[in-house]
Order: C-alpha cells, then sequence, then structure tokens
C-alpha cells in the first residue's frame, strides 16, 4: 500500500546506506591487452568497463583534426543485458549519445590535450550492469583507463551524484532513489583544487538547498578520489614489483 | 564498516522482472540500552530497576511483534508501557499494514518519556536473516524478529542481567521462542500482570480472540483481497468509498471514482459489515432488484435493535415490490472490503439488562456508524459517561462491530464534555499549543524596530479603521480610502501580517498547517495560531501599530480599477468599529469626520462593485445564521437571534472579495504551477431538480443553464405575499451547490479555476490570515512576487501545496461541520425547558415525515407524521402528504411546537408537534399566548 521509505528516521536509506554513504567501490586497471589503457569499476550494481586507445593518428575523415591539440573521442554504450529489462539499442540512441558528449567534454577539460596536436585519444565506455549512477562509474573507470594508457591529465576526474529526500542531500544515489522523482545532480571534480569541470541536474531544486546537495557530491567526489588513487598506487607497484623480477 | 549483501526479489510490474537491489549489513547499529557500555549513540531505554510486572521480576525490554502493534496500539500508547524495542521489521510491515498505525507509532518514538527504541535489524550484520525457500515472508519475519530478541538478550549479559521480552499472540512463534531459550508472552499476559494496570485490560482489543456468537444475523463472507483485485480489472466488481446514511442505518451510498451518480445499498446483508468512510468493493444487482432510498426517516430505536432478520428481508421485498421502475437508482452490494478507515468513536454505554453483565453495547455519536459491542468492568462507572471506544474487528456472526474502550469522557450533558465529544468526533485538533510552538512567538514587549521601517512603508498617519462583528478580537482585516489629486480614489485594504510571525518550516507553522483553520463554536474559539497571536500582535486593533500586508488600488468614481499595488506595512487603525457603529457613522449626517467620510464613499463605491458583480451572474445565496445570547454565569443559552445583515457588512464583503481577485490574479501570473486558490465548481445540472421542482409547484420556472440565468430566475420567484419565500428558494439553492475547494494551480487546467458562486474566473483567500492557513500560503507567495520575503522549497512545490489545500478543505469541511453541531448542542439546551410554538415553512416532504423551517431560530425540524389515529397519504410524484382535507405542500405556512425529547440522553432530539392547521386527534392545541413571530424574516448572504 504504501510506497518506498527512501531515508527512515532513523537515517538509514532503502539499502542500508547512511546519506553521506557512497556505495562500495571496486577497480582495477589493465583489464585488457589488447587496448593502451583499461579499467574496470564496479559502483555497488553497476559495473563499467573502459578502454582507451591512443594518441593516434586520425582516424576516418581528416576535417575532425585539430591543429592546436588532441581530438578526444568517446562512445558511450550500455550492454543489451544492462537493465532489468533487455536493451533494444546498445548504443546511438539519444541517451547515449548525450552522454557521449558529456564524457567528451569531461575528458576534454582533463586531458593536457595540447601535448598531442593532430592527434586522436579513443575512450570507449561499456555498462555492463547498470543500477544509478552510470554517468559517475563512466567518468571514474574512464579517467582509470586513461591513467593506465599513461596519457598525462591535469589531475584524475571523479565524479558523483547527489540527491536531496526529505530536507537532507543524500550521496551516490541508486537507480531506486534515481526513479523516485527527486531531483539528481551529477559533478565531476578535479579533486585536488576542488574545480568542477562538469555539473548536471535533473528534476527541480529549489536554490537555497543547490548548495548543500553540490557540497555532498563534491565531497563524494573526494571520496571516489581516495579509492582510485589507491587502487592505481597499488596497481603501479604490482606492475613495477613485476618488473623487477 | 560496509559488508555488501545482494538478494533479489522478482517482482510483477505487469511483466515479470527480476530485481537486484544492494542490502548494505553493518556493524555500527547500536542497542540504544542505557547501561551497555559497548554501544554509545542514543540512549533511549532505561530498564527500570524496578519491574511494573509480577509475572517478570527482574530488569526487561519488550517487543513486541508486528500483530501486537497493529491490534493493540492502544494500549501501547499507554504511559505504562515503556522501554520497548521497535524492530525495523515491525515498523515496515505496519507502515505497509496501516499508516494511521504507522504514525501514532512514530509519534510514540519520538516521545522520549516513553523510552520506545527503533532498532534497524534488518542493517545489521548480526540479525539479517535470508529468507529461505520454501518460507513465507511472514515466518520469515517472525524469525527475524525472534533473531532480533536473541541478539538482545546475548548483547545485554555481557553487561548486566536484562531480559528482552518477546510479545506476540501468535502461539507457533511463542513456541518457536521458548524453543529458543526467549522468554515470550501474550500482550494479554503481560498486561494482566502489570502492577497498576488493571483498567488496561479494558483496553486491550479483542483481535479474534473471542467472538461472540448467538445472533442470528450472518453475514456474508468478505472476498480475499486478490479476488477483488481480479473482479476490479475485470469490471466485475466496483471500488468506492462507502458513505452510511445518517437517515437509514439500513441504507448508504459508495461513490465510485469515475462515476457521477452514487451506488445506492440497502439491507443489512448488502451492507455487510462496511463501515462509514471504508474503501469497499461492490457489485451491481441485477436491474430488477434495484431500489431507491426509502425516503422514510427510520429512527435507530432500541426496540429495532433486534429486528428478526426474516422481517427485515420481507419488508425489503415489500419495498422492492412497491419501488417503481422510474424511481430505480443503480443498487449495489458491498462484496469486500478494500481498506478499513476505522478511526475511534465517541458513544455511551447502553444500559444493559443484567447487572454484571461485562459485554456492553455502545451508541456512537455519529449516527453513520453503528453500536460497537465492547468488553468492560467498569460499566457501572461508565454508565451515562461519554466514552471513545475504537472498533477491533467485525466478525461475521456478529450483529455489530467489536471493540475496545479506550477513555472517558466526562458525564453527558456538561458543556464541557459535549464541547469535546464535538471536537473529537470532527477530528479538530484543540490540544492545548506544545512549548515548541510557544517558543516561537515573540517575545513580549514586542516592538516595531527601525529595521523593520525600513523594509515597510508607513501607513500611520493614513485614516484606516475596522469594521468587524461585535465581540470580534482577532481583527484580519483594515480598510482606507482617501481622494487622490487627480479625482481618482485611493482605496486600501489592510490585512494582518500574519506570515511576517509565522515563519515556513518553525513548529508554530507546522502546528497552523495541521490545524488549517480557526474553528468558532457557538461559546468556544478554538484557534490556529496562539492567543498572542490571533489577539494581540496581529489584530488589527485600533490606535496601535501593527505590521500589515496591504494592497492599494487607485479607482475611479465608477468603481473602475486603474491600477492595483502590493505593498509590506506598518499601519495605526483609527477606529476598531462594528457593523452597527459603522452603519450608524454612515447614516448620521453630523459626523463628518476622516474616517466617517472614508466609510461613506466606500460604501458608495461597494455598491457599484457589488452591482456590477450581480450582473456577471454572482448568487446571493441565503443561509440560516444565529446568534445565541448567553447567560454570563451558567452560559447557557438565554435567547436566540438571526443575524442582522447591514449595508456595511455587504461593503467590507465587496472589499475583501476585491482584494482576493487581484492577489488570485498576481499570484498566478507569477506562479503559474504553484498558486493556492479557491475553486467553485459548477454543479450538475441534476443537483437542481429539487429546486425545480419546488419551484414549479408555484408556478416558478427556475432556469440553470448558467450562474446568470439562475441568479434572475431566482430574482423573480417573488410571491409578494409571502416574503419568506423567495429566502427558502435560496436556501434550497444552496443545498443544491458543490463545495468550493482549495486547490493547487498547478494540478488543475485554467478552465477549472473558476469560482461559480462568485461568477469569479480566479478567487483565492488572502484577507483572513489569523484564521486560514491558506491565506498564510498567499501572503508568502505574494511576499515573494512583489519582493518582500524570500521563497523556499515547500512553497513552489505543487505537490505539496496541493497535499496542504487536501488538509485544508478537510479542516474547514469539518470545522463547517462541527460549528453547526455546536449550534445544534445549544439548540438543545435552549428549548430543554422551553414550550414554544413558532411559526415554520414547509422545506421538504418525505414519506412520514415534514422537514419545517423555522425561520426565527434558523433551525429545521422534523414533524414526524406517524400517528395512530390518523392517516396519512404521501404523493410521491407531487410530494404532498394529504390527511382529509388539509393537504401538506412545500412552502406551506404551519405552526409547531418545539420540546427537547429527553428519553435518550445521548441524542436529545428535538421533538416538533403540529399547532396549526388544526388536525384532530393530531395536532397539540397552543401553548401559552401563542407567540408568532412579527419580525420580518432575513435573509443573510451566503460567505464564500
Amino acid at each position: 500500500m504504501a510506497g518506498l521509505e527512501l531515508l527512515s528516521d532513523q537515517g538509514f536509506r532503502i539499502d542500508g546506506r547512511r546519506s553521506h554513504e557512497l556505495r562500495k567501490i571496486q577497480c582495477k586497471l589493465g583489464v585488457f591487452s589488447q587496448a593502451d589503457g583499461s579499467a574496470y569499476v564496479e559502483q555497488g550494481n553497476t559495473k563499467v568497463l573502459a578502454a582507451v586507445y591512443g594518441p593516434h593518428e586520425i582516424r576516418g575523415s581528416r576535417s575532425k583534426l585539430l591543429q592546436d591539440k588532441v581530438l578526444v573521442n568517446c562512445q558511450y554504450s550500455m550492454a543489451t543485458f544492462s537493465t532489468s529489462e533487455r536493451k533494444r539499442r546498445p548504443r546511438g540512441d539519444r541517451k547515449s549519445q548525450e552522454m557521449t558528449m558529456h564524457l567528451q567534454q569531461t575528458f576534454n577539460a582533463a586531458i593536457l590535450t595540447s601535448l598531442h596536436p593532430r592527434s586522436q585519444i579513443d575512450i570507449f565506455v561499456e555498462v555492463l550492469q547498470s543500477d544509478g549512477g552510470n554517468y559517475c562509474a563512466s567518468v571514474n573507470a574512464a579517467t582509470l583507463a586513461v591513467i593506465d594508457a599513461g596519457i598525462p591529465m591535469k589531475d584524475y576526474v571523479c565524479a558523483c551524484s547527489a540527491s536531496y529526500l526529505g530536507d537532507s542531500p543524500i550521496v551516490d544515489i541508486n537507480y531506486l532513489e534515481e526513479s523516485s522523482g527527486s531531483p539528481e545532480i551529477t559533478v565531476a571534480v578535479l579533486p585536488k583544487s576542488e574545480q568542477i569541470v562538469f555539473l548536471e541536474m535533473n528534476g527541480r531544486l529549489h536554490e537555497d538547498n543547490l548548495s548543500k546537495v553540490v557540497d555532498m557530491a563534491v565531497k563524494g567526489c573526494k571520496d571516489v578520489y581516495g579509492v582510485l588513487d589507491r587502487t592505481v598506487r597499488e596497481h603501479v607497484s604490482q606492475v613495477g614489483s613485476s618488473l623487477e623480477t | 564498516m560496509l559488508t555488501s549483501k545482494t538478494f533479489i526479489k522478482k517482482t510483477k510490474t505487469g511483466k515479470i522482472l527480476k530485481i537486484v537491489r544492494e542490502h548494505y549489513l553493518r556493524d555500527d547499529i547500536t542497542c540504544g540500552v542505557e547501561s551497555c557500555r559497548e554501544c554509545d549513540g542514543p540512549h533511549t531505554l532505561e530498564a527500570a530497576s524496578t519491574s511494573p510486572s509480577e509475572m517478570c521480576q527482574g530488569e526487561h525490554l519488550l517487543c513486541p511483534d508486528t500483530n501486537v502493534i497493529l491490534h493493540q496500539i492502544d494500549v501501547i500508547e499507554d504511559h505504562r508501557i515503556r522501554n520497548v524495542i521497535i524492530l525495523q521489521t515491525v515498523l515496515e510491515e505496519v507502515r505497509h499494514r496501516s499508516i494511521p498505525i504507522y504514525k501514532r507509532l512514530r509519534d510514540i518514538l519520538c516521545n522520549p518519556d516513553k523510552h520506545f527504541y527503533s532498532f534497524c535489524n534488518e542493517f545489521n550484520k548480526h540479525t539479517y536473516v535470508e529468507r529461505e525457500a520454501g518460507e513465507s515472508s511472514n515466518d520469515r519475519n517472525d524469525r527475524a524478529i525472534r533473531e532480533a530478541v536473541k541478539w538482545y538478550n546475548k548483547h545485554l549479559q555481557t553487561s548486566r542481567q536484562i531480559q528482552t521480552l518477546l510479545l506476540t499472540n501468535d502461539a507457533d512463534n511463542r513456541k518457536k521462542a521458548l524453543d529458543q531459550g526467549i522468554q515470550s508472552y501474550t500482550i494479554h499476559q503481560y498486561v494482566r500482570s502489570l502492577k497498576d494496570g488493571k483498567d488496561l485490560v479494558d483496553r486491550l482489543s479483542l483481535s479474534g480472540s473471542k467472538v461472540f456468537s448467538g445472533d442470528k444475523v450472518q453475514y456474508p463472507e468478505h472476498l480475499p483481497l486478490s479476488a477483488i483485485q481480479k473482479g476490479l480489472k475485470t469490471g466485475k466488481y466496483l471500488q468506492g468509498k462507502f458513505m452510511a446514511s445518517r437517515e437509514n442505518y439500513t441504507e448508504a451510498n459508495v461513490s465510485v471514482a469515475d462515476q457521477e451518480k452514487m451506488i445506492f445499498i440497502q439491507g443489512l446483508q448488502n451492507l455487510n459489515r462496511a463501515v462509514h468512510d471504508d474503501i469497499v468493493a461492490i457489485e451491481m444487482l441485477k436491474e430488477e432488484d434495484w431500489t431507491c432510498p426509502s425516503s422514510v426517516i427510520l429512527v435507530h430505536t432500541e426496540e429495532k435493535d433486534d429486528t428478526d432478520e426474516e422481517e427485515e428481508k420481507e419488508n425489503l421485498e415489500k419495498k422492492r415490490r412497491k419501488v417503481p421502475k422510474e424511481l430505480r437508482q443503480p443498487t449495489g452490494k458491498v462484496v469486500g472490503i478494500i481498506k478499513r478507515n476505522w478511526r475511534q468513536y465517541c458513544g455511551m454505554l447502553q444500559p444493559s439488562i443484567i447487572k454484571q453483565a461485562t459485554r456492553h453495547l455502545v451508541v456512537t455519536a455519529d449516527k453513520r456508524i453503528p453500536k460497537i459491542r465492547i468488553e468492560t468492568r467498569q460499566a457501572a462507572d461508565l454508565m451515562g459517561q461519554r466514552i471513545v471506544v475504537a472498533i477491533d474487528n467485525w466478525p461475521r456472526t456478529s450483529r455489530y462491530p467489536q471493540g475496545h474502550f479506550v477513555r472517558k469522557l466526562g458525564n453527558v450533558g456538561d458543556k464541557e464534555t459535549e464541547n469535546e465529544v464535538l471536537l473529537l468526533e470532527h477530528d479538530i485538533p484543540h490540544a492545548g499549543f506544545s512549548e515548541a510552538v510557544l517558543n516561537c512567538l515573540p517575545t513580549l514587549p514586542w516592538e516595531i524596530t527601525k529595521e523593520d521601517m525600513e523594509r515597510r512603508e508607513d501607513f500611520r498617519d493614513l485614516d484606516i479603521c475596522s469594521v468587524d462583528p461585535p465581540g470580534c478580537t482577532d481583527i484580519d482585516d483594515a480598510l482606507h480610502c482617501r481622494d487622490l489629486p487627480n479625482g481618482n480614489l485611493e482605496v486600501g485594504v489592510h490585512i494582518a501580517d500574519v506570515s511576517h510571525f509565522i515563519r515556513p518550516g518553525t513548529a508554530i507553522d507546522k502546528e497552523a498547517e495541521r490545524r488549517g483553520t480557526t474553528v468558532y463554536l457557538t461559546d468556544k474559539r478554538i484557534d490556529m495560531v496562539p492567543e498572542l497571536l490571533s489577539s494581540n500582535l496581529c489584530s488589527l486593533r485600533s490606535n496601535v501599530e501593527r505590521f500589515a500586508f496591504s494592497v492599494i488600488w487607485e479607482i475611479t468614481n465608477d468603481a473602475e480599477i486603474v491600477k492595483a499595488r502590493y505593498a509590506k506595512s506598518v499601519i495605526k487603525s483609527k477606529a476598531a468599529l462594528t457593523y452597527a457603529e459603522a452603519q450608524m457613522r454612515i447614516d448620521d449626517p453630523s459626523m463628518t469626520d476622516a474616517v466617517t467620510k472614508s466609510l461613506r464613499n466606500l460604501n458608495r463605491l461597494a455598491k457599484i462593485l457589488k452591482k456590477k458583480r450581480m450582473e456577471k451572474g454572482a448568487l446571493t445565496l441565503a443561509s440560516n445564521e444565529v446568534r445565541f445570547h448567553i447567560d454570563s454565569e451558567t452560559h447557557d443559552p438565554i435567547d436566540v437571534e438571526t443575524k442582522q445583515i447591514r449595508e456595511t457588512n455587504s461593503m467590507v464583503e465587496e472589499f475583501m472579495l476585491l482584494a482576493n481577485v487581484s492577489t488570485a490574479q498576481k499570484t498566478l501570473q507569477e506562479f503559474p504551477d504553484c498558486s493556492c486558490l479557491r475553486r467553485h465548481p459548477c454543479p450538475p445540472p441534476s443537483n437542481f431538480d429539487p429546486l425545480i421542482k419546488a419551484a414549479q409547484s408555484k408556478g416558478f420556472r427556475i432556469d440553470v443553464s448558467s450562474g446568470k440565468a439562475l441568479a434572475d430566475s431566482l430574482e423573480r420567484a417573488v410571491l409578494p405575499d409571502d416574503p419568506y419565500f423567495n429566502v427558502m428558494l435560496r436556501i434550497m439553492t444552496t443545498r443544491c451547490m458543490a463545495q468550493a475547494v482549495y486547490f493547487c494551480s498547478g494540478m488543475l487546467p485554467p478552465s477549472e479555476y473558476i469560482h461559480y458562486g462568485l461568477a469569479a474566473e480566479i478567487y483565492t483567500h488572502f484577507t483572513s490570515p489569523i484564521r486560514r492557513y491558506s491565506d498564510i500560503i498567499v501572503h508568502r507567495l505574494l511576499a515573494v512576487c512583489i519582493g518582500a520575503d524570500a521563497s523556499y522549497p515547500e512553497l513552489t512545490d505543487k505537490y505539496k501545496t496541493q497535499a496542504v489545500c487536501n488538509n485544508l478543505n478537510y479542516r474547514h469541511k469539518m470545522a463547517q461541520y462541527a460549528g453547526r453541531a455546536s449550534v445544534n448542542l445549544h439548540t438543545h439546551i435552549f428549548f430543554k425547558n422551553r414550550h414554544v410554538d413558532n411559526e415554520g415553512y414547509v422545506l421538504f416532504v418525505r414519506k412520514n415525515a415534514l422537514q419545517v423551517l423555522i425561520p426565527k431560530y434558523g433551525l429545521e425540524a422534523t414533524l414526524y407524521l406517524d400517528s395512530k389515529t390518523v392517516t396519512f397519504e404521501y404523493d410521491e410524484q407531487e410530494h404532498t402528504q394529504t390527511c382529509g382535507e388539509k393537504v401538506f405542500r412545500v412552502f406551506d405556512r404551519v405552526i409547531v411546537q418545539l420540546t427537547i425529547d429527553q428519553s435518550n440522553l445521548q441524542h436529545l432530539k428535538l421533538q416538533t408537534k403540529l399547532v396549526e392547521p388544526k388536525i384532530e386527534g393530531f395536532s397539540v392545541p397552543p401553548s401559552t399566548p401563542s407567540e408568532t413571530s412579527d419580525e420580518p424574516p432575513l435573509k443573510k448572504k451566503k460567505k464564500t
């Protein structure tokens, strides 16, 4: 009879997290050997693979060539089995196109593009399982893949979503919270300088509450950064030790 | 800290989907016990060193299961039940099964004195249990509860010996618990063992443990919910709200969502244990079985209680055969209950024949609610008292629902008790304001600061005055009018700036929102905001500086508005007048002060405005409003008079209407999606049938095609020799109208914004923020419009605004009913020791009664025509009653004698006897020199 209670009086969300807690993040670098860089990220039940090729010569039409910087080419796709109802088109629909554009913007801002003029970097992102926060997981996976490929960046790009329920902000929202009709704010930041490279909001939120939610999301990004950075360091030390022997 | 665990759930949403959700199990959930050394965090539970129970000697905590909470919430709420663990499993189950009980449970959890703690066992890694294959979710939940209790016992062992008791009435569950070494009792066992809780036993709900059988009545079985849902989908059953008839306890109507006409239900078998306000599933009867309301007013008397089933059936058969085809209404029967909407009911014990009996019937104050059977040992004590009872269940073998005693209110007939009953029955929040609310009030002495003055316009030197009924202490409007150099007039309406004191989101705001409106009873006022605001700081009294929200118009002498503007201001009213005083000033040519001059101008403009409004098709409706003169010592009414209407009433009203319409336009322009407006829908033409028929009998045609046509035809329908005829027509018209309601503009198409009665495209309430919450919202919206105040999130959320509007509509309706009930109560007290003959008019002719309107008291009395010596013949077509020579028609003038029938204390009945025209063997001789009123009947325009 009664709908779901997204945030209980005791301060727990539907999946047992408190409002400031992220979902469990697991990640791995260098999952493919063919690609120049690759990574796999799980944020709760959202699972994403990213692969990076490049920098290499411009492929396809030469008209896309940029004289002063590198062309960042992204492709976002969702596996047909990623949602509870089987998807018809894995890519090319409006939503994927929008997501592709957003990824492109984000990485154009983070990669030191002027170092590789007249060349191209490809970032392919595949969502294997979707449970909310697809964009965030994609950005986080792509960051790791770009690092794995050894492409210079200003900083990691970390993304996190947040929402506003009742009268408190909640961070890293899952599919259920996303589809409840409450506003959704997605932020991608460069964590060291705290620069926001991407910000998007869906739904209506009163301006008085905006800063609270954005702060929550930025804090979430920093927490994500901690996890990503640890993984990268572990990976590098592992690779380093395997080289020594 | 996070251990992840996923579980799989299949749900049906048309298709079968597999849904995977994460479920995080944590180790940071504390037990909440004060003496526990391991856990920090909130300590709400404190095991008292002395046990309140005789059965369990040591310190103990209670852990009830879902059914105990659902059935015994009245006991759980008692202050003697403390230190209770509410498991998350239980809380969620309660939430799914009953929202009202969930709300009550949440209130208890918030109350620090009760020491209730909600333990999130589902998220705790020690107490989470996975559902096993083949296990039903109920069994899983029971197991989860037992697991949690076991954990508590183990957890608390280490610090101190504290026992946790599982309270469950499920024998199987109890057995399993005992096997696992958990102490477990039924709630009945525990309550009986309480040392000081003997009277609590009465409050225990029966919950199906004991069923009174032996009644002859056997109801048909209710269908299970799954069968109902299937039937609803195929269209076999219909879902609707059950509304019992006030007049006949064997009849009811069901309003089905998308059907205009109500479905009629007749006979106890067909009603099938549905109680007023329930959501039910009904099945339509075959067309040849359709019936119509028996238009007989069947009084629920003692003798008729145990009407034989057969007899009843026979009656029904007889009636049905009589019903002519054209009168038949769509008729159905209740096949199942979708949702019970039981609340607590006020009532009185019905005297029992057996002295020591413990089972009693409670006669409820609301006639639409059946009698309720309760079990109590304090019957002797409760006799003659008003009590509150709750319904627990209604088994099919029982004639009446079964319930339990909740509390007593006081002696019947006491004014205080009767008022309390009235307020409870109408669900009016009437407790005093809480500490938190009072803390929001400004401290006295309150002063206007310099900053305030900077932000507000200074209107202190204007000649502003207020006009109100005598004795009014919550003055929320004041007026002024002055000449402008360009020949036009400046008119200002100044409304108390309540939103300055009631800030959004504060405790006082929430309380005002809950109350929704100030309720006026005949001898009492239940304020929406504390008295300091309503009668002092917000009240625009004379010669004090007050904050106001002003609407200022520039108006030409022909009452055309040139421009309007809005401002927060400071005013100083020059005079607080009553309607009579203002009228005197206007009429007295010797008065030439500024206030009087502005009153005259206002009065002149108001007349033009009114005329314009009438031309657009606004209705002048009539209703009877009376005033009691109350004895200052006994507080009993000593005289009644109908309210007088003066020109000044209409003057104030006209400008209030103007201000309301102006603000509605302004806020809608600025907030097309979330304005709070008021609409009065066009009534469906079928509503007017009784009016058209009644007017026809006197040879008038009423045209209801539009508001304007209706207003005109009402204007024409005048009988020169019967001045009251027109007033009665207008009273009847009022009864045909739909209710005006608040709504949020984003929720309806603009074509439905109209206000039918006022003939306005849009309308809102702006002018009485002291007594209506809707006005506070409108003030806030308008303040944002003019940049005087900041908006806040809830203000621009159309769903929240609509939710507030729904509550306001409900509260307003209830406040109106309560007001009427209060007038009724006083009428009864007034006639207690009086026998008076009065002139009256027949308003409706029923099968066995005449509904008589007595203008002097604004009272509608029922004159029963059920004499044993003479017979009346009822003509269903013409609506007449004939006895020999005498024919009673609608609008006939009669003289009746009014007395109070004191045979039933619960419902004092106003008894009406006929005096004139004389009918041998039926009418009674006139009492003392008959005092017929020569006073011309007065009409009162309906307040909208």
